[in-house]
Formats: structure tokens, C-alpha cells, sequence
């Protein structure tokens, strides 16, 4: 670089009323790249803003028992973020509870078991899961996915466990729709796995083929390379592949719409019908009014913390070992 | 499966009594559970085309193209508006978006190299890339729709560019890096300013690449739903150039028909989103196929 700026303060001294009009557009140049850089922290800037200034009444109002309580009646204008916060957080986890495995699988079969040909429609296929949109996975997860699952899965388990200690409050429907917590982890969990999937996939092809072969050659199965090979290798951005996964989880609005039941409902049942901080914002925002549509920023509010302590510390994962 | 590996044949029956039968049950069962898994990914895409084919089918019709969504309870209609709406809420969305997010990416590429805060937009950038959607749905309320009182077609516009913006700072900025050093120095040595540089050969040299961030950019914000609840909302009526009030979009419609109780706005739902999913897979594809000559060099 140095070589460069001198070149060109060499050619300004000689031809100085050449350059003139060139160097103002270039520093009008220069200024609009800062500028549309700066608009990204602008924007980051604003969307907290607005919904920390459109949550802040009922902030005030209820202070910390917003967090804790789980009313939210409109006629007596009380709200709380509790059923919402929990929906949210156990939707997600079921989501990563059933998405994580499956994406790793995805990833080591793509890497390692599957045969050339394959691997580019398979791996395809599996991207293309991810630009389906949310609202197409909510048709889906309503209209094919929650009938079948309340038919085989819901009615049998819920006559099953009827009356057993804890099994029976966890697993028992009481209505057996087919909507409810459980089916919407189901859908997050497959939305995320495209996603897990391709950085886990990315991050595999990364590790050195020499390590992966004179594991082999020592007599390794496969299952010992990658459990004592590969894993530890990729393990630090797998759980930065991980937390983004959750973070979309947690922030993911119209299939979790379709398929939460959107009930205001605290139950031990993770198939019981219930909501989440994004389904009850989209659900109820625009007939919101008054402290309702307070709240509903104020739930935003909740929502951003949490997704943007997720996704800086996933971001961090990723980013240290890309560094390395 | 063997015979992939060939560092894993099928070991003859002398030596298989070498092997611990716990690690062979192990090994196979690894290798079973990940064609399964992959297995199940394909079933999923496969079942939601499936769905999405058999019924929206079903809901195509003569008038779909031609009229608007018919009102509550009254026969036929189609989704012309929303179709058209929907076309001007991504144009705008990707006509703002598409300046903001080139210039963002090349400043990180080309002149915030090394600088704090180029790292600390960087970042941010890559947060805002996964941010949930309905947050900037509520940003824009705020922004736009509160001040203006009324839903309009400009805040779904607006709000779909932020979206966008990410999507392309960040493929212009690893585009722009996999431009070699020397064709900026040359180009430098001619007696270039840097904005002649970056205009007339590094944007040149990436151009396939920026290009592929756009239509990934549009294939994303396409079937956003969220965001447009509280900016750009829904109606019935026929287009209306102004764009204020509510502004008629396929997503918003299929979400509040496919919920609904009548026949024909179910039937118009389904054929929105089948319209709506192969024009979305269709640009990932294209994408793909873009950026294709761009990695084999």
C-alpha cells in the first residue's frame, strides 16, 4: 500500500489540473461507501431503539414482574412475558435437541460416507430446505405434519401415559390436535438444520486429509474418526454453527405461527398449544392498542437480548476458529 | 457404503473376529443414522413440493392472474393484486437495498481494510444477517407506519431493503476479496483515482459475484411474511399506485387465507404459495448457477 499512495502523489504533483474534478468525485465516492457502511450500525441502532422506546411504558408500569408474571389480559390491561418467554425458550430447544443430530448427521454423511456422485445433488437438496420460506414450512407443519402427528403420535402416547406420574402431565394432550410446543419444535428444528448443517459441512471439508487418513490407517472405524478425529478438530465452530441455529430458532415468526396454537397458557404438556415471544407479536400486533401494543415492544424488547446475545456469541465461534 | 472407503473394506472373516463387536455395532450405527438423517431432509423438501404441487393445482384457476382477492364469503376471485403488489414491494425493497449494500460491502473490501470500525460494522453486518425479521417489522412500524398513520406499500418496501442490505454487503465484501491485489495496482499505475479502481475493475472483475448476492438477497426477502404484518399489511381492493394504505402481497394474503375458513380463499392461498416457492427455489438455483464460473477460476 505504501508503494501505491506514493505513486499517485507522485502523478498529482505532475498533473495537478487533470486530477482536480476526478479527486472530488472520488471523495464523493469514498464518503457514500461510509455512509452506506455506517447505515448498518444505524439500523442495528434504531431497531433497538424503537422497540426499547415502544416497550418503555410498560417497563415502567411493571418493572421486573413483566418478566415474571404470566397474565395477559387485555380487559384488565395486565401483561406478562412469562408464558411467551418460555414458550420461546422450549420451542427452541426442542428444536435443537432434534435438529442438532440430525444436522450432524447430514454434515458427516455429505463428508465423509457419501459416495461422489451424490454429493452435490444431496447437498443441493438440502440447501434448497433453507430458502423455502417460513410461511410454506407453517402450511406444511399445520396442514400435513400436525394431523398425522396428533393420529400416530399424540392419541396413542396420550392414552399411554394417562395417569402416570410425570409422564403423563409432561406427554398428555389434552386436546390432541396436533398443534402445540412439541410440533413447533419439530418445524424450527427442521428449518435449522439446513443451516447447522452447511457450516458443520463447510467446517469438516476444512480439517486436513492426512489426519482423517492415518486414522484410518491406524485401523479406526469410521465412527472413531469422527468421534475422536473430527469432532474435537470442529467442535468450536459446530457450536458456533449451533448457536445460530438457535438464534434463528428463537426469532423465527410465521411457521412457529401456524403451529404454537397461540394460547396464553401455562402447561406442564410440551404438547399443549401455547405461544412464543414472535407468534404473539404477529398474532396480536395489529389489533394491538395502548399498553397492548406497549407490551407487544416490550416482548420485542426480550426477544432482541436474548436473540443478539445468541447470535454475537455464535458469530464469535465462528469467526475465531475462520481466524485460526 | 464400503465401498466409498476404500481405507474401510469389508474386512475378511479371519480379521472381523479382530474387531471388537462393540465397534463394529458403533460404526454401523453411525453410518445408518446419518443416511437416515440425510434421508429424512430429503423426504421433508420432497413431501412440502409434494404438498405444495397437489394443492396448489388444485387452487389454480382461469381468473387467478386476472382479478383481485375476492372479500369475505364471496365466490372465485384471484391474486392479482397480491402478485403485483408483491413485485412492487420486492422491487423497491431490492432498488434500495442494492446501492446501500454494494457501497457498505465495498468499503469494508476496499477502504475500511484493517480499520476498527470497518471490523465492528463487519460484525454487526453478520448479526443483522440473522436478526429476526419480525424486529425490523417493528422498526419500520415505528419509523414509518406511526408517523405516516397508515399502513403503506413505501414502509413494506423499506423494510424488506433492511433485510436485503445484509445479504448483499456480505457477498459484495468476499467478492470483492477474491480480487486479486495486482489488477487494483495495476489499474492504480495507470494513473486511476481509487473510486475509478474500484468502478471500472474490481467491481468488474466481481461483478458475477455481486450479482449472486442480489438474487440470493431477492430470493430471501421474496417470501418474507413477518416484516410486512405491520408495514405493508394486506387488502382486497385493486392496486393503487400511491402505495399508501394497506398494500396487497402474497405472503401477508397467504397467511391470513390459508388460516381462513372459506374454500376459495383456501384454494387461492395454495396457489400463491406454490407461485411463490418455485419462483424463490427457482432463484437459488440461478444463483447457484451464477456464482458457478466465479469459483472455478
Amino acid at each position: 500500500m505504501p508503494a501505491l499512495s506514493q505513486s499517485i502523489a507522485i502523478a498529482e504533483t505532475r498533473s495537478t489540473p487533470r486530477r482536480g474534478p476526478s479527486r472530488g468525485l472520488d471523495a464523493v465516492f469514498r464518503t457514500c461507501s461510509y455512509a452506506a457502511a455506517l447505515l448498518v450500525l444505524l439500523v442495528l441502532a434504531g431497531i433497538l431503539g424503537s422497540i426499547l422506546y415502544g416497550g418503555w411504558p410498560v417497563f415502567r408500569e411493571f418493572g421486573f414482574g413483566f418478566l415474571t408474571s404470566s397474565a395477559w389480559n387485555i380487559g384488565t390491561e395486565q401483561y406478562g412475558a412469562l408464558v411467551a418467554v418460555i414458550g420461546t425458550l422450549a420451542s427452541a430447544v426442542i428444536a435443537l435437541l432434534i435438529g442438532v443430530p440430525v444436522s450432524l448427521g447430514i454434515a458427516i454423511f455429505l463428508t465423509q460416507l457419501c459416495p461422489g456422485w451424490a454429493r452435490k445433488p444431496v447437498a443441493m437438496t438440502i440447501e434448497l430446505l433453507a430458502a423455502v420460506p417460513s410461511i410454506i414450512y407453517g402450511m406444511w407443519g399445520l396442514f400435513i405434519f400436525a394431523p398425522i402427528f396428533a393420529r400416530f403420535v399424540q392419541i396413542p402416547l396420550s392414552n399411554l401415559v394417562e395417569g402416570l406420574p410425570v409422564v403423563g402431565t409432561l406427554l398428555y394432550a389434552r386436546v390432541p390436535s396436533g398443534v402445540g410446543i412439541f410440533t413447533a419444535g419439530i418445524i424450527l428444528a427442521i428449518m435449522i438444520v439446513p443451516f447447522i448443517a452447511s457450516i458443520a459441512r463447510d467446517m469438516l471439508d476444512q480439517i486436513p486429509t492426512v489426519l482423517r487418513e492415518s486414522a484410518y490407517g491406524i485401523g479406526c472405524t469410521t465412527w472413531e474418526v469422527v468421534r475422536h478425529v473430527l469432532v474435537p478438530q470442529a467442535a468450536v465452530s459446530i457450536i458456533g454453527a449451533i448457536m445460530l441455529g438457535l438464534g434463528r430458532a428463537l426469532g423465527e415468526t410465521m411457521a412457529v405461527t401456524f403451529v404454537v396454537g397461540n394460547a396464553n397458557r401455562l402447561s406442564a404438556s410440551i404438547f399443549d398449544p401455547s405461544s412464543t415471544i414472535a407468534s404473539r407479536i404477529a398474532n396480536e400486533f395489529n389489533e394491538a392498542d395502548g399498553l397492548q401494543l406497549n407490551a407487544l415492544m416490550a416482548l420485542g424488547c426480550i426477544l432482541f437480548v436474548i436473540t443478539f446475545i445468541v447470535l454475537i456469541v455464535a458469530r464469535l465461534l465462528t469467526r475465531r476458529v475462520r481466524a485460526a | 457404503m464400503d465401498a466409498t472407503n476404500p481405507l474401510v473394506t469389508t474386512p475378511s472373516p479371519l480379521r472381523a473376529s479382530r474387531v471388537r463387536p462393540g465397534r463394529r455395532v458403533a460404526d454401523r450405527a453411525l453410518r445408518i443414522s446419518c443416511l437416515v438423517a440425510t434421508v429424512v431432509g430429503a423426504v421433508v423438501l420432497g413431501s412440502i413440493l409434494l404438498m405444495l404441487i397437489v394443492e396448489g393445482i388444485r387452487g389454480l384457476s382461469p381468473t387467478l392472474f386476472t382479478q383481485p382477492t375476492p372479500g369475505p364469503g364471496s365466490e372465485g376471485g384471484g391474486i392479482a393484486n397480491a402478485i403485483l403488489g408483491s413485485l412492487v414491494l420486492t422491487t423497491i425493497g431490492i432498488v434500495v437495498a442494492t446501492p446501500v449494500g454494494v457501497m457498505a460491502g465495498t468499503y469494508l473490501a476496499e477502504y475500511g481494510r484493517g480499520s476498527k470500525l470497518a471490523d465492528i460494522i463487519r460484525f454487526l453486518n453478520d448479526v443483522l444477517l440473522s436478526a429476526p425479521s419480525i424486529l425490523i417489522g417493528l422498526f419500520v412500524y415505528t419509523l414509518m407506519v406511526r408517523p405516516m398513520g397508515t399502513y403503506s406499500g413505501w414502509a413494506g418496501g423499506v423494510a424488506l431493503a433492511i433485510i436485503a442490505v445484509p445479504v448483499i454487503v456480505r457477498t459484495t465484501e468476499d467478492m470483492l476479496r477474491l480480487v486479486p491485489g495486482t489488477l487494483r495496482e495495476a489499474g492504480a499505475a495507470l494513473g486511476a483515482p481509487p473510486s475509478k479502481v474500484i468502478t471500472s475493475v474490481t467491481w468488474r472483475a466481481a461483478s458475477s459475484g455481486i450479482v449472486t448476492g442480489i438474487i440470493l438477497a431477492l430470493a430471501r426477502i421474496a417470501g418474507e411474511t413477518a416484516p410486512l404484518l405491520f408495514t405493508a399489511l394486506n387488502n382486497n381492493s385493486w392496486f393503487s399506485p400511491n402505495l399508501m394504505g394497506g398494500v396487497a402481497n402474497l405472503p401477508v394474503m397467504i397467511y391470513q387465507f390459508a388460516l381462513s375458513p372459506y374454500p376459495n380463499w383456501q384454494g387461492l392461498a395454495w396457489a400463491g404459495a406454490l407461485l411463490i416457492t418455485t419462483t424463490i427455489l427457482a432463484l437459488s438455483i440461478i444463483a447457484r448457477l451464477v456464482i458457478k464460473p466465479q469459483n472455478a477460476r
